[in-house]
């Protein structure tokens, strides 16, 4: 089968007179990892829901593989393992019977379970724990027993619900590594979070949802070439040197963004930032200016975020190749 | 991280496991899982030993030993009132489930089940199998504790067996009764419909005779369910059920496990599918 892995079109849903989402349009091609990024309450996790066959859309289509969320339900939980919020493990038995109880329920044939709850035991670096209690464990230990639950039915979609929140930083890069492994093995993730690092991580196209739309879709890369481009900063060694170059700079080209008091230093946008470094050099080599350091800032997809989130700022529009276009200004 | 490397990657390749099999012998299997992990929730649990198995035995000390005496001091009180402890006994354990489905509904416990392929109402029936197992278990010790303070009985097996039959058909009905409850109520509401249990029997005819009773008590005393319900017991254990009284506490019973499947199984649905 051919096609994507994931098709929305024009979701919506509102819980009474909340709407939640506002016509939502996705889609996510095979064997890549996708972010849906947004703020609290933006809509993702209901967007998961509506495709994990939890919650029926107002309108709306959504497909999974190919198979519709509404009409065949049982197809698209066959297809797709979801990894929720909460480890939704249970803590009276061990991870090991966790596992056997939920292959069960996934209808693994028989003879086939203990091989692979040992085999994912293994994966997932638990096989030390595997007959304690789940109380015992510790969260990114029930969170990777959790991903092994969903991986037991080999999903070819999964969904991971805000899969590091509450993780040590230690194990959420094992949870990341773990991730990009499952991607490269050829299983199609759809990840939701609200830390722009870890979709600039791990996500081949970032979906940004803000108040129930899509209001920016593409690569990080992309994203992020959406907030006028790199600057450089340049630090000098007192203030006095600093206002110099910023009354001089408009006569070498150079267009200074923003200066900092403190720092006696000043941004200055750069399309290409070799030659604005090289006319920095220049300006402060003829003027006799103490320049000392400068550095090359490129936006990070919390700029795009920001950009594209914060209040006030006009609604983005999205382009028929699924790039968007913004008019906010870039500063800092 | 040396996991990464050491697994064989097909551990994770996608691939549909699912096997074609008859609705039936999935449904049975998918019953028989939420089945052992309901077990498990009891076993495991100081809570859960103690609902189950310490507090009927103590209910059943309590009237035996300590009011017994002062109720009938012949000795004969025991008779009267095991009975009455017994169905005391398996309401109160019956309501456990009230606060295990209310757990599974709001801990995402459901959600995850709910995206697996299984037979839709299968936790539900998980509840109520594990929990008629569970206080078949129960009813054994706290009658075993009876026979060992003095309580006989002469029933053959042919009465034995509809004992059992009574006691099943009792628990499936508070069962119902409190998933039902569970599924309508917060953790800790749900907590508090042992209450119910465990306090309607002594209004009823299970530990002193209503005529001793108040007034004003009699009319509800004697029409409230547990009157019937454990006068039919009493019953069985001397191998005479009147059968005006043996009909009518099947009325309720029966009435009370139709009642609680359908609003049960209707809240289910609309819990888990909104």
């Amino acid at each position: 089968m051919t096609g994507p892995m994931i098709e929305i079109a024009g979701l919506r849903k509102a819980y009474g007179r909340t709407p939640v989402l506002r016509g939502v349009d996705l889609v996510a091609p095979r064997g890549s990892i996708h972010a849906l990024l947004g703020r609290n309450g933006a809509g993702k996790t209901t967007t998961v829901q509506i495709m994990t066959t939890l919650v029926q859309a107002d309108a709306g289509t959504v497909r999974v593989c190919g198979a519709d969320v509404a009409r065949q339900p049982r197809r698209v939980r066959e297809l797709v393992a979801l990894t929720g919020q909460y480890a939704s493990v249970d803590e009276f038995q061990t991870g090991r019977e966790n596992l056997v109880m939920m292959a069960n329920l996934a209808h693994l044939p028989r003879r086939e379970i203990p091989a692979r709850v040992d085999a994912l035991l293994e994966r997932l670096d638990l096989v030390a724990a595997a007959d304690r209690r789940v109380a015992t464990y510790s969260g990114g230990m029930r969170r990777r027993l959790d991903l092994a639950t969903s991986l037991l039915g080999r999903p070819a979609l999964l969904v991971l619900d805000e899969p590091s929140t509450g993780l040590d930083p230690a194990s959420r890069t094992q949870l990341w590594e773990l991730v990009k492994d499952l991607a490269d093995e050829g299983t199609t993730i759809l990840l939701t979070t609200q830390y722009l690092e870890e979709a600039d991580q791990l996500a081949d196209t970032v979906t940004v949802l803000h108040d129930g739309v899509v209001a920016a879709c593409g690569s990080p890369t992309k994203l992020k070439g959406l907030v006028s481009g790199a600057h450089v900063r340049a630090v000098f060694a007192d203030q006095r040197d600093r206002d110099r170059a910023r009354d001089l700079a408009p006569d070498v080209a150079l267009e200074v963004g923003e200066t900092d008091e403190d720092e006696a230093s000043l941004t200055v946008r750069a399309a290409d930032p070799l030659g604005t470094i090289r006319a920095l050099l220049g300006m402060a080599d003829s003027h006799g200016l103490s320049l000392e350091g400068v550095n090359v800032v490129r936006p990070t997809l919390d700029d795009v975020f920001l950009a594209l989130t914060s209040p006030g700022v006009t609604r983005a529009a999205t382009t028929s190749t699924g790039v968007t276009t913004t008019t906010k200004e870039y500063v800092r | 991280m040396s996991f990464m490397t050491t697994a064989p990657t097909t551990v994770l390749a996608p691939a549909p496991a699912t096997a074609p099999r008859s609705p039936v012998t999935s449904a049975v299997r998918d019953v028989t899982a939420t089945v052992v992990r309901e077990l498990r929730r009891t076993l495991r649990s100081v809570d859960g030993l103690v609902t189950a198995f310490a507090i009927p035995v103590a209910i059943m000390l309590v009237f035996v030993v300590i009011f017994g005496g002062a109720i009938d001091p012949t000795g004969n009180y025991i008779g009267y009132v095991v009975p009455g402890t017994l169905v005391l006994c398996l309401g109160f354990g019956s309501a456990m489930t009230a606060v295990s489905v209310a757990q599974d509904m709001t801990s995402g416990t459901i959600d995850r089940f709910k995206t697996l392929p299984i037979f839709g109402p299968a936790v539900l029936w998980g509840h109520v199998v594990a929990s008629v197992i569970r206080n078949l278990a129960s009813a054994c010790v706290v009658l075993a504790v009876a026979v060992g303070l003095g309580f006989r009985t002469s029933v053959g097996v042919g009465s034995a067996v509809t004992i059992v039959g009574y006691v099943v058909l009792l628990v499936l009905a508070f069962t119902w009764f409190s998933a039902a409850a569970g599924l309508a109520l917060s953790v800790d509401a749900a907590g508090s419909i042992n209450m119910v249990f465990l306090f309607l029997p002594y209004l009823s005819s299970g530990f002193v005779d209503v005529s001793t009773m108040p007034r004003w008590l009699h009319g509800f005393a004697d029409h409230q369910p547990f009157t019937p319900i454990i006068e039919t017991l009493r019953g069985l254990f001397v191998g005479h059920v009147p059968s005006s009284t043996a009909l009518t506490a099947l009325a309720w019973l029966v009435g009370i496990l139709v009642l609680s499947v359908w609003a049960g199984s209707r809240a289910y649905r609309r819990r888990t599918a909104r």
